[in-house]
């Protein structure tokens, strides 16, 4: 029941996702933080496979660092978008492929646009103004689809957030439970509560 | 459930007199959920040269990496750009690489090929997944919608269409057959190819 959410607004993105651990039917933590921050302008939010989310989560986040380290500028979001597609592309038809599905929201410091990027466990990449990941995108895109708007101040945004992890919380079988909700602007990465 | 069928999305093309027309939908999804109203498909390969990968989403991305690739390298060594035909040989030949574990793309390719008079001659071509060439006269289809695109291209195309009667005939063609795809349509993209111009147009589709 993993739920991962993400939009952008006016020159932000915000991401969310549960923090709930689960292994088969039992809760195992409430308070996991499955939002990567892999650079100062760059959030990932990861679900999938238990173990290949971690691995992978902190493969990307160690190889962007060294990325910096090296040029002194990091990837912008989407030449990050397309080393981590890459990343998963190139083992998928192997035996140890990474189930890993992911968010990428990031704040273009040199174009001054906020991205967001839909990245499944295949390696499908497309960049949208919102998207999720999960049972919770079921409920949550059609509000998106309604209520979106790329103009939107953060506030609106947190509302129009809020409204989708309520449906979710409403509607789903079993409540996903808490949220950790980051938002990337040019000021950087920072959490918010809501 | 097929892989072929996961993300869904067509792609057409026609032949007209001196241009060619190619078009796909922008649908992306996963099964029956829609994620995306905006994921392009079909990518320049030369000022001449279009192709359209439908299928699998993630081999449209690595596909198109590949192909550009190739084709750069053919530019660089021939010093010379690539033709439609010689195009097409190269895509089959990279799917058939793949003959026992392929990837899930059906291509299809439209174009405008050098004549030795100096003159261009329209050129379409698609193939199956493994690479198998299909060089039609009129148009081909691929992608979920493909069997209903073939009914509305049947009834719609007539040999000789100028630049824009074609554009009207392949829109009109995708968007009619697309509508009764679920797993195609959320808009449309068109581009004719005439010998000094290419004209792009994304056109408005229903979006259910």
């Amino acid at each position: 029941m993993e739920t991962s959410f993400a939009l952008t607004g006016k020159g932000y993105v915000i991401v969310a996702a549960d923090t709930t651990a689960i292994r088969s039917i039992v809760k195992m933590q409430i308070d996991q933080d499955k939002i990567k921050e892999l650079s100062p302008h760059l959030l990932m939010a990861y679900s999938g496979e238990p173990g290949d989310t971690v691995q992978f989560a902190e493969y990307v986040e160690r190889n962007i660092r060294l990325y910096q380290i090296r040029n002194l500028y990091p990837l912008r979001p989407a030449a990050a978008a397309s080393w981590i597609r890459r990343s998963i592309a190139e083992t998928l038809r192997t035996r140890n492929a990474y189930s890993v599905n992911l968010l990428l929201g990031g704040y273009d410091t040199s174009s001054h646009t906020p991205n967001l990027y839909w990245i499944d466990y295949m390696g499908t990449v497309v960049e949208v103004p919102f998207a999720a990941h999960g049972y919770g995108s079921y409920f949550a895109l059609s509000l998106l689809d309604r209520y979106h708007d790329p103009e939107a101040s953060l506030e609106e945004g947190l509302a129009t957030l809020k409204r989708c992890i309520d449906e979710v919380s409403k509607r789903l079988v079993v409540d996903p439970g808490k949220y950790k909700v980051k938002v990337v602007d040019k000021d950087g990465i920072r959490e918010v509560e809501i | 459930m097929s892989i072929m069928e996961y993300n869904g999305g067509s792609v057409i093309a026609m032949v007209g007199k001196d241009c060619v027309a190619i078009a796909s939908d922008l649908r992306l999804g996963s099964q029956a959920l829609g994620i995306s109203s905006n994921f392009q498909r079909i990518f320049p390969v030369t000022d001449r040269v279009y192709v359209g990968l439908p299928g699998l989403a993630t081999d449209v991305t690595t596909l198109r990496e590949r192909f550009r690739y190739r084709v750069n390298m053919y530019t660089i060594k021939e010093e010379r750009e690539i033709e439609p035909e010689t195009f097409a040989h190269l895509v089959s030949s990279t799917l058939y690489q793949h003959r026992f574990g392929p990837y899930f793309i059906e291509p299809v390719m439209a174009g405008l090929s050098k004549t030795p008079s100096g003159g261009f001659k329209p050129f379409i071509a698609a193939t199956d997944l493994i690479g198998c060439l299909n060089f039609a006269k009129d148009f081909v289809v691929a992608g979920t919608a493909s069997a209903k695109l073939f009914g509305v291209a049947e009834g719609l195309w007539e040999p000789d269409l100028e630049a824009e009667d074609l554009f009207e005939t392949i829109s009109q063609t995708l968007l009619n057959a697309v509508d009764r795809d679920a797993y195609s349509g959320w808009g449309a993209i068109v581009h004719v190819i005439t010998k000094d111009k290419i004209i792009t147009r994304t056109l408005k589709g229903r979006m259910d």
